[in-house]
């Protein structure tokens, strides 16, 4: 549980923010500029607000009114930096168990050989960092501070100084070290991608100030929220199960937690495993007619929640197909169909654009 | 060549200067240095200065100094003479002190620029992993300025091994107690028919100088590899 209030003013900027987190991965998101990595740092000691406070669990990490102010070392918080930052004179190994010493650390332990196992990096152990490519040193930093056994992981845009091949790459990683080591975390991020992807909690911060906090599939859902959450890859955020693997053409049915179906094509996983769904607006189309001859294996019908106009002649629709949904379609399509605010309508999801990557 | 009884004084003299004055200079210069790259304080410019002035002093200057603050009756030597009975007059440790304070400078800013070459993202990442300032002093700071330290002690000893005018200001010019190499050069210069012997001890400073940078570069390999690949 992390409990923060931070007022910071610099010379051109403030930054007035409070936020809790609970367990769990959560996400601060904003465009540059709005004080993300600000927070991150000062939540990990290496800046010191005006004033406000940091709780970690049941530690007062900093209190500006009882002056209480403690030192990085003694943060038990562990920081991935947007650049490695791993010591050039010690091999792999020696970077990855460098913090391994530190008191009190997560309650749950982290071992090395696992962590060494899905970070795929068993075979540079014994390299000096000099030697490994990008990926694999910020690969090599993650663990590093996964290893230090903290009681909070602070993620500074970790994946923002690797090429796109490098970070679709590690991007899974780091999902499956969060479902795997459950480990609390802060990630900073303005890749709409990693936060779809990763965040239990979004914190949405634009110019210093917290626009919204909560959990990450509401917000996304959020018509109001869309001039911060939006672009081309805004959407909805499933947490799904397996219901069953169709072999022959590789179809997974996954079930919402509110019951509905959803085929997409992808590998084989077992019937109950959860999966995490992005459908983004922009690949949900809209018929007022129950949807026949299609080849389209997801609809869902279902009614106009809310609606709103977006940018450059489109209009945000937000659904109710018995989950919260939103879509994005011409406004010329939205006024030819003569769709309003509850419209019953059928939702058409390609599985294609669904398949998990 | 064989190398007469006094030459052999003299280098041993000198080399054992050499050491002792590296040895005595290296922690002084490394607090110095850690000071003027890392802290801003009060009176840094001046210490600054003071650090710098047996560069830009003449040596006599300098000796003329440590013959009224260490001399026997000087505010130092006087206490050192009274609490311990050291006197650094006219004896080799007046000599190690002499050179000291000149060579000094010179370590101190070799080291100092290293200090200010390490990437201090670095130690910050290292407190973040749980480790405390010493120990991130020791395991990471330490190990990255090492070739600077190298290169300062290298020059501190060369320094050493030349340095006249603050040491025969100090301790003047006797056999086997402050007769170092240049020392024992100077005096030979003032015999008639001595040019041979000159030669000699001038082939021999040559050497020790060649030999000291070798083992300063080699060493600097050594711990350049150390950060290569595997």
């Amino acid at each position: 549980m992390l409990d923060v209030r931070l007022h910071k003013k610099l010379e051109d900027f403030a930054l007035d923010a409070a936020f809790a987190a609970d367990a769990g991965l959560t996400a601060i998101f904003g465009p540059s500029g709005a004080g993300k990595t600000m927070i991150a740092k000062m939540v990990a000691g290496l800046m010191t607000p005006d004033n406000g406070h940091i709780r970690l669990n049941d530690r007062v990490l900093f209190d500006s009114e009882k002056r209480i102010n403690i030192g990085v070392q003694r943060r038990r918080i562990g920081f991935v930096f947007q650049e490695h930052r791993l010591f050039p004179h010690y091999s792999v190994r020696g970077n990855l168990t460098y913090g391994a010493g530190r008191k009190g650390g997560a309650s749950g332990k982290i071992p090395f050989d696992r962590v060494v196992d899905i970070l795929g990096i068993g075979h540079l152990l014994d390299r000096k960092p000099l030697a490994l490519s990008g990926g694999e040193r910020q690969r090599v930093a993650i663990g590093r501070a996964l290893l230090s056994t903290p009681e909070l992981l602070v993620m500074d845009e970790p994946l923002s100084s690797l090429d796109d091949g490098r970070k679709a790459e590690i991007l899974p990683l780091i999902e499956t070290l969060k479902d795997e080591f459950g480990l609390a975390t802060l990630y900073i991020s303005h890749a709409i991608e990693e936060i779809t992807r990763l965040a239990d909690t979004l914190v949405l911060l634009e110019k210093g100030a917290v626009k919204a906090v909560g959990p990450a599939s509401e917000l996304l859902n959020r018509l109001d929220l869309l001039p911060y959450t939006g672009g081309d890859d805004a959407g909805t955020l499933l947490e799904t199960s397996v219901v069953q693997y169709d072999r022959a053409h590789s179809l997974l049915t996954v079930a919402t937690e509110q019951g509905n179906h959803l085929y997409l094509t992808g590998s084989e996983k077992p019937a109950g495993a959860r999966l995490r769904l992005r459908i983004r607006a922009r690949d949900v189309a809209i018929a007022t007619t129950p949807p026949t001859s299609l080849s389209i294996l997801n609809h869902f019908e279902g009614r106009i929640e809310d609606h709103c106009a977006g940018e450059q002649g489109m209009e945000e629709l937000l659904l109710d197909v018995g989950f919260p949904l939103t879509a994005r379609i011409t406004r010329r399509s939205f006024e030819t169909m003569g769709l309003k605010k509850g419209s019953p309508v059928w939702a058409l999801v390609k599985s294609v654009t669904l398949s998990r990557h | 060549m064989s190398l007469s009884p006094q030459e052999v004084d003299v280098i041993l003299l000198s080399l054992k200067v050499a050491v002792f004055c590296i040895a005595l200079s290296f922690l002084p210069a490394l607090l110095v240095a850690w000071l003027l790259a890392r802290r801003e304080f009060y009176g840094k410019t001046l210490l600054n200065v003071i650090a710098h002035l047996p560069i830009v002093l003449p040596p006599v200057v300098v000796g003329y100094f440590l013959l009224v603050m260490l001399g026997n009756r000087g505010v130092i030597g006087g206490w050192l003479l009274e609490q311990f009975g050291v006197s650094l007059i006219f004896n080799w440790k007046g000599v190690v002190a002499a050179t000291s304070v000149m060579a000094f400078p010179f370590i101190m800013r070799a080291i100092r620029q290293a200090f200010e070459a390490v990437d201090r993202n670095l130690e910050t990442a290292a407190l973040t992993l749980g480790r405390s300032r010493p120990m991130v002093f020791l395991t990471i700071t330490l190990p990255l300025i090492l070739p600077g330290i190298l290169a300062g002690l290298t020059l501190g000893f060369a320094r050493a091994l030349g340095e006249f005018g603050a040491t025969i200001t100090f301790v003047a010019n006797i056999p086997g107690e402050t007769r170092t190499l240049p020392v024992a050069i100077y005096s030979l210069l003032q015999v008639p028919g001595s040019e041979a012997a000159v030669l000699r001890l001038v082939v021999i400073s040559v050497l020790l100088a060649f030999a000291a940078i070798a083992l300063s570069e080699w060493l600097a390999r050594r711990s350049v590899r150390r950060l290569g690949s595997a």
